[in-house]
């Protein structure tokens, strides 16, 4: 429900998720589908078939120009100037101190032309700190209200889409992260194969005016292969279980990528970046937490914000937490000292006054058969 | 949604089911559809105390934790174990398998305060609405 006053905004699907049944809840400034049928249900179908999400809350930037490498190389911590046409990297995006502003995904769709994706609650904010760092020789421009992205996900995702485009669409040559425009039920598609569900599958870029449509394609060439329309609860709990970190949960301004076991995405070798001095300290002293999975050993849900504890003494908290639908697990994510933070470490969690035994684990806390 | 006649129901959406002095308790039909799919619930233990209108556990689905309110005062007298192995039967059959505690009444008169299922009908309805 949403607080009295609040205006929420809507992605072009919401009349089709309220058609669906969908539950809709306030998301980042959007009212989004939480769930269709039922978590677990939806959760399965990913993992076992197909699901489909609507993520058009998300934003999306465009960088065009001959500065705009440098100038997207500048602020993320990933190397941009590496990355080849047609491929898609994962960074961070930090303050001069460290502190994360966005983790985000970095599209080359062209020589001197890049989109960005970054988290629905940031737009705003990574619009304002990007735009004022942006050279003049680069046209910067905010396409989020206009693109639509929905996501099918799972393993029969491929052989859904395919159905869609003609001729198949030889989908095997868009690698894992790497992206191509197709046309897809009628549609000019940017057809990316990433996700954040730990299985195969796209996320697909579109006029939002074009969603609607392309979405009914989906699911009706899905209806026969177990596909089913996913909210962003099960969007959670399967990124939960491949401790994918949720921006606003496991990391923030507060955190840096290094202890935010992001250390893959920082690339001190390849040129300066904002807060590339303050990292490279870090890295240097070595962080003094680091961010965990972990398992209940005594029964309970850690949920965020519960405290961690380490040798009794409080060290930390619980950054998102569920029960594993695949695993059959309570899970939770969480920041503890280094010196707790090995693959068996014993911990605890205080749910609700009580103490409850959990251990650190190796992650992802699912792994494919 | 289910109301089953000839139970008494709480505003916190709990059912009670009263034989002689022993009032069984769950939660309604309405309050899991709203929760969602049940993966944990906690309950207290049997000789412990339960006060009307206070917490006594919880009840939590994959995204929420929910309290669970007392809808009278007494004594845990039976505690349903089966819901720690599989809380999902609190979707599947809230008013049978999934009843949560027997409970040794100490004040039979807080029943008067329970609504009978039309009433507790009419008030989802009016709260949902």
């Amino acid at each position: 429900m949403s607080e009295a006053g609040e205006t929420l905004l809507r992605t072009s699907l919401y009349d089709t998720h309220v058609r669906l049944g969908a539950k809709m809840v306030p998301f980042a400034g959007y009212e989004m589908p939480v769930q269709y049928t039922g978590v677990i249900e939806e959760h399965k179908a990913v993992r076992g078939a197909a699901g489909l999400f609507d993520i058009s809350h998300m934003g999306e930037f465009e960088a065009k120009g001959p500065g705009a490498a440098d100038f997207l190389d500048g602020l993320l911590t990933n190397n941009i100037k590496k990355l080849e046409v047609g491929k898609v990297l994962y960074s961070a995006m930090c303050r001069e101190e460290g502190g994360i502003v966005d983790d985000l995904t970095v599209y080359r769709l062209g020589a001197e032309r890049f989109m960005t994706v970054v988290n629905a609650s940031n737009i705003e904010k990574d619009w304002e700190w990007m735009a004022a760092r942006k050279g003049a020789d680069c046209d910067f421009r905010n396409l989020s209200d206009e693109t639509a992205l929905i996501a099918p996900q799972g393993p029969a995702a491929a052989e859904i889409l395919a159905d869609l485009i003609p001729g198949g669409g030889n989908l095997e040559a868009i690698a894992y992260y790497t992206a191509s425009e197709r046309e897809v039920a009628g549609r000019k598609i940017l057809v990316s194969r990433t996700g954040y569900t730990g299985e195969d599958g796209f996320e697909l870029y579109l006029a939002a005016g074009d969603a609607p449509h392309v979405w009914e394609a989906l699911l009706s060439a899905g209806a026969g292969r177990g596909m089913l329309p996913c909210g962003l609860g099960a969007r959670d709990t399967l990124r939960t279980e491949m401790k994918f970190a949720l921006y606003g949960n496991d990391i923030d301004e507060t955190t840096n990528p290094l202890e935010a076991g992001l250390g893959w995405v920082v690339k001190f070798k390849a040129g300066d970046f904002v807060g590339r001095e303050r990292l490279l300290r870090i890295k240097e002293e070595g962080p003094s937490r680091k961010l965990v999975g972990i398992e209940m050993l005594d029964r309970g849900i850690p949920r965020h914000g519960a405290p961690i504890l380490a040798g009794g003494e409080p060290a930390g908290a619980v950054t998102s937490g569920t029960m594993g639908p695949s695993l059959g697990k309570a899970i939770g994510i969480g920041y503890v000292p280094i010196s707790h933070a090995g693959v068996g470490s014993e911990v605890e969690v205080d749910i609700r006054g009580k103490r409850r035994a959990a251990k650190v684990v190796k992650t992802p806390f699912y792994r494919k058969k | 949604m289910e109301y089953p006649q000839g139970l008494k129901y709480s505003r916190e959406h709990e059912w009670v089911k009263v034989e002689g002095n022993v009032a069984t308790i769950g939660i309604t039909d309405f309050a899991q559809s709203e929760l969602g799919d049940v993966v944990y619930v906690e309950l207290p233990e049997v000789g412990s105390e339960v006060e009307a209108n206070n917490t006594f556990g919880v009840v939590e689905s994959v995204k929420a934790v929910s309290d669970l309110y007392a809808p009278v005062t007494g004594t845990v007298a039976e505690v349903n174990d089966q819901l720690n192995d599989t809380p999902e039967l609190v979707n599947s059959d809230p008013f049978e398998e999934a009843w949560m505690l027997r409970i040794e009444m100490s004040d039979a008169s807080e029943l008067d305060g329970l609504l009978h299922a039309d009433e507790y009908k009419a008030f989802v309805e009016e709260e949902s609405a």
